[in-house]
């Protein structure tokens, strides 16, 4: 695991992945268009840095079919969990040394 | 390496993104005053249906032999919840438009959910008192059931939306105490503290 010598992770440095960790902090699961909706970033955007998250295991995938459309949620991991809040706790005392 | 002031974005963004994706805010204070006026309007027609005056207090419903009028309640009431409820979906609509949101989201489906289960469970029992010839309850019973559904909502989107389903449900016990006033307190609390919240949400909100 990457971290930078603040103890924020590398993996949030990126505006979308850290929208995209506040979201499904707060929602147990989340789909890929709302994700894209509220993100407002394209497919292709969206889903790389979505595979990132993936690879670091901090969210995980469900792969279902509503009819025949795909329907893609994704959901954080407890190890993304630890990580957001570890980032967060970074950030709140970078600010609070700053003041 | 990133400057203070990321951080300070960063930290906003989290908080904007954590609201926006667990709360429906796209609810407009104009839906509720619409809502209140229908009511208003509604609640005239019904004391017109069971042939009462609506400018003399006194005559309550009570003492009123209304059990063959209540198809025409029923369609009247339908009516009534049906463009309550197109206004609310046309102007949460066009402010969700606003906000680059579409209206049918994750939050909107959890907001509906919510008030679902005491909304169908309410209209549900009113309909067996109705056909029951049990009838006075029906205007009190509403106010609690839907008091409920908001008080339920309030987790789901502007939290004064609670405190208006606090005020429902009082009025709604009150008009189950005195009956024959049922659709005065239904009036004052459908009409009148909706326009009232509808009013207040507005200013607070949208501008």
């Amino acid at each position: 695991m990457k971290i930078s010598i603040h103890g924020l992770h590398k993996a949030f440095e990126s505006r979308v992945r850290l929208g995209i960790m506040s979201a499904l902090a707060v929602n147990d699961m989340f789909d890929f268009n709302s994700l894209k909706e509220y993100l407002d970033v394209t497919d292709g955007n969206l889903a790389s840095h979505l595979k990132a998250l993936e690879k670091e295991a901090f969210i995980g995938v469900n792969k279902s079919f509503i009819g025949r459309k795909p329907h893609t949620q994704y959901f954080m991991t407890p190890a993304g969990k630890k990580a957001f809040q570890e980032h967060l706790d970074a950030l709140e005392k970078l600010i609070k040394l700053r003041k | 390496m990133k400057k203070d002031q990321d951080y300070i974005s960063d930290i906003a963004e989290i908080r904007s993104m954590m609201e926006r994706s667990s709360k429906f805010l796209s609810l407009s204070g104009w839906a509720g005053i619409m809502a209140g006026i229908y009511s208003l309007a509604g609640a005239y027609v019904a004391y017109r249906i069971m042939g009462a005056d609506p400018g003399d207090v006194s005559t309550t419903y009570a003492n009123v032999n209304i059990s063959s009028k209540i198809p025409q309640l029923i369609a009247l009431a339908a009516i009534v919840l049906i463009l309550a409820v197109g206004t609310a979906v046309y102007f949460s609509g066009k402010r969700a438009g606003k906000r680059s949101e579409k209206l049918w989201n994750p939050t909107s489906k959890r907001l509906l959910t919510a008030m679902a289960v005491p909304l169908v469970a309410g209209g549900i029992l009113i309909l067996i008192l109705l056909a029951n010839g049990i009838v006075g309850l029906a205007a009190p019973l509403t106010l609690i059931f839907y008091g409920l559904a908001l008080y339920g909502a309030g987790k789901f989107t502007y939290p004064e939306i609670k405190s208006l389903g606090i005020i429902e449900i009082c009025l709604g016990l009150i008009g189950a105490y005195f009956i024959g006033y049922g659709l005065i307190i239904w009036a004052l609390g459908f009409g009148v503290f909706h326009i009232a919240y509808g009013i207040y949400m507005h200013f607070k909100y949208e501008r």
